[in-house]
């Protein structure tokens, strides 16, 4: 896992070991010192660990097979809406909730061979465009929905999802424990989150050393070679998309259940592009990069909230820039800057198996020549 | 995700005005016939839009081979400069003829988008030509989202409502079927754009140069057609056909809006890709046919299946029929070049 120790500048290099704990011993503290600024940051790092878990969904279909998705927010909302259905008074369903994870993962892996099917001939742009095409289709259907038919209550959304509940132990009540000692339910979601995201980064780093990580990066750099070598690429570029929509739907599970909330306007285009900056700034085709990504871009943004906003009323006596438009120039900038100059972004993926630019690139003048 | 998102979500009727064509006039018509007359003509109007748009990406498709993705954005800035220097003239000289004021907004949004279709291919899709394939998309996102920003911040998130210089009392060719001023305006001010265009890309040296670097650049280059300038006139002739068709769009729908540029500019794309992307003549053929099977579709849509869906499905046509396309037929109706970089 040294891959992962790459997070942290300076010391990820000289002392993998140190980082790693370093790291581990962050993600622990985290919500308790940001307890400190208030209890909207704990919940602005709970969303920051549910971004992480979908960046390194996409990482997995862009940075290791290459396969550029930007209708990935559709799986997300997959899994939310699987989970408001079968967990609130909307339909009056109640299942509990290892029942509907699975249950969520399962139709959003399905939703992924569905779109998979179709566009596995196409390339780069193309498919870019395709996928964008399936987010919005699916927003319209939840958008629309409500009739003739009231399946997914339209614009409105639906109200009132059941919150995660682990055998009986409610996450959304405050853990008491004695007689003056309790712990708020954020830090109790955030510790729950942090577990899956842990899990994650384990089963996403099996896989890129796998077989099928080895056989994606064959693929990403070089598809007819893939082939030539008897990889079957259709059926990666299927797996690619189920597994990548696996973790969209089990991240919506969660989010469905955190907030309690789920409606149309969560999953707009927006959200889709926001994850795929966060891969893009982190560094295509790396864990760490992707972690690093979602964090930062999910953080600055409500950094920028609290500073930007206060500064600009003393500065122009007025609000000049609001927060929504901060996030959104703060988002495409990252990712016009970070093609332009660093487009390996912020932790580049190591080259033992991404394609080396450097060398194609040197190839490519002596073609030329 | 955060419950407080950035772009804000419509009603699909509100964010796309694309959604809503001109029911009121379509319910008119009482018999079939006629339906099928007005659902064509609507089709015709916003396919000829289409059609200009469509034209900017296959133009620069078919010469670099990159979707850029920030056209549909550049169609908002024209529409809404537009705008602006309608209500400042209005302000200024308020007498002044309603044809000479459209006149002179439309040659600013075209300046300014041409500026601005400059000012993308220089500052950013030129460094990227030599990088790997996504990289240019993705910066091509990048802008997209950030003239949208840009455009938010100074025009704010308030749907604009587009002062109406041309008449928009409906006409009645035939009984039962209906037509404005503003609607044939569209119709020939495109066709005469199309034509003007097609002369300039078969019939002057600069097409001819346009032509040699699509089909090849280091080989242009080496005739001494200067590569590099041909792609940025590629650039500005297509941004300001989008501002033409920018200003069309929003007289048609007399909506104009930050997010407006979106919709239309996929929709344009999936044009462009069902005519044959790099292809002109494919372009036209596509935006058209795509304007009018949105129109059937949406005007047909509660009956095929029964009420069950309904107009506010009229988006997903589109992106059904570049699905199909993109899987049966690739090369589009009248392409031919089988590329390899898709």
């Amino acid at each position: 896992m040294n891959e992962l120790a790459a997070a942290i500048p300076w010391l990820g290099k000289r002392n993998p070991t140190a980082a790693r704990w370093l790291i581990l011993v962050i993600a622990l503290v985290a919500p308790v010192i940001a307890w400190q600024f208030g209890r909207s940051w704990v919940r602005i790092l709970d969303f920051a660990l549910l971004y992480m878990m979908l960046a390194m969904g996409l990482n997995l279909v862009v940075g290791f097979a290459g396969l550029l998705d930007l209708g990935y927010i559709a799986f997300y909302a997959v899994g939310a809406y699987t989970f408001a259905f079968l967990a609130s008074p909307h339909f009056d369903v109640h299942l509990p909730f290892w029942a509907i994870l699975p249950l969520g993962a399962g139709f959003a892996a399905m939703a992924g061979i569905m779109l998979g099917f179709p566009v596995l001939r196409l390339r780069g742009d193309y498919l870019a465009i395709v996928t964008l095409g399936f987010g919005e289709i699916v927003r319209i259907f939840m958008l629309n929905l409500n009739y003739p038919v009231n399946i997914t209550n339209g614009p409105q959304g639906i109200n009132m999802i059941d919150p995660i509940n682990l055998f009986g132990w409610d996450l959304s009540r405050n853990l008491q424990i004695g007689e003056n000692f309790s712990i708020n339910s954020l830090f109790l979601y955030y510790y729950f989150f942090l577990l899956a995201v842990a899990g994650s980064i384990v089963f996403v780093h099996r896989l890129q050393i796998s077989r099928v990580g080895r056989a994606w990066a064959a693929m990403r750099d070089d598809e007819l070679a893939a082939k030539a070598i008897g990889i079957n690429t259709r059926n990666m570029k299927l797996l690619a998309f189920s597994l990548g929509a696996t973790f969209g739907g089990l991240s919506g599970c969660l989010f469905g259940a955190f907030q309690g909330f789920v409606s149309p306007e969560s999953f707009s285009l927006m959200e889709s592009i926001a994850v795929l900056t966060m891969v893009v700034f982190g560094g295509m085709g790396n864990i760490a990069g992707a972690l690093v990504g979602a964090f930062v871009l999910a953080l600055l943004p409500e950094i920028l909230r609290d500073v930007a906003v206060p500064l600009q009323q003393t500065l122009f006596g007025h609000v000049l820039l609001d927060p929504e438009v901060l996030r959104m120039l703060l988002l495409s900038l990252a990712m016009i800057l970070m093609m332009l100059l660093r487009p390996a972004g912020l932790i580049p993926a190591r080259a033992r198996y991404s394609h080396d630019h450097h060398l194609s690139n040197k190839l490519k003048q002596e073609a030329a020549k | 995700m955060t419950p407080r998102t950035v772009v804000r979500v419509m009603p699909a009727r509100l964010m796309d005005p694309t959604a809503a064509p001109d029911w009121r006039l379509v319910r008119l018509g009482k018999g079939i016939m006629e339906t099928l007359i007005q659902q064509l003509i609507n089709g015709l109007v916003i396919g000829s839009v289409y059609a200009l748009i469509a034209l900017g990406y296959t133009m620069v498709y078919g010469i670099l081979g990159l979707i850029n993705f920030a056209h549909g954005d550049v169609l908002m800035v024209g529409a809404l400069v537009a705008l602006q220097t309608m209500t400042f003239l209005m302000g200024m000289a308020p007498g002044m003829s309603p044809l000479v004021m459209l006149s002179i907004a439309l040659l600013v949004a075209i300046v300014v988008c041409m500026l601005l279709g400059f000012t993308m291919e220089r500052l950013a899709y030129r460094r990227l030509r030599n990088a790997p394939r996504l990289a240019p998309l993705i910066t091509a996102i990048g802008v997209s989202f950030l003239l949208q920003t840009i455009a938010m911040i100074i025009w704010g998130r308030n749907y604009h409502t587009y002062p109406q210089l041309i008449s928009t009392t409906p006409l009645q060719p035939i009984e039962g079927v209906f037509i404005t001023p503003v609607q044939i305006t569209i119709i020939f001010g495109s066709a005469a754009l199309m034509i003007g265009l097609l002369l300039l890309v078969n019939r002057t040296k600069i097409g001819r140069a346009m032509r040699a670097t699509a089909e090849n650049h280091r080989v242009a280059s080496l005739m001494g057609v200067d590569t590099n300038a041909v792609i940025a006139f590629t650039f500005v002739i297509g941004a300001g056909l989008a501002a033409v068709a920018g200003v069309m769009f929003a007289s048609n729908y007399g909506i104009a809006h930050y997010g407006m540029g979106f919709m239309p500019g996929l929709k344009a794309f999936t044009a462009a890709v069902l005519g044959g992307i790099g292809n002109l003549g494919g372009a036209m053929l596509g935006g058209i046919v795509l304007g009018v099977v949105e129109s059937f579709g949406a005007g047909y849509i509660e009956n095929l299946t029964f009420g069950f869906l309904n107009s506010s499905y009229q988006d997903i046509f589109a992106f059904l029929i570049l699905g199909l396309v993109l899987i049966f037929r690739p090369t589009g109706l009248l392409g031919e070049r089988v590329s390899d970089r898709a």
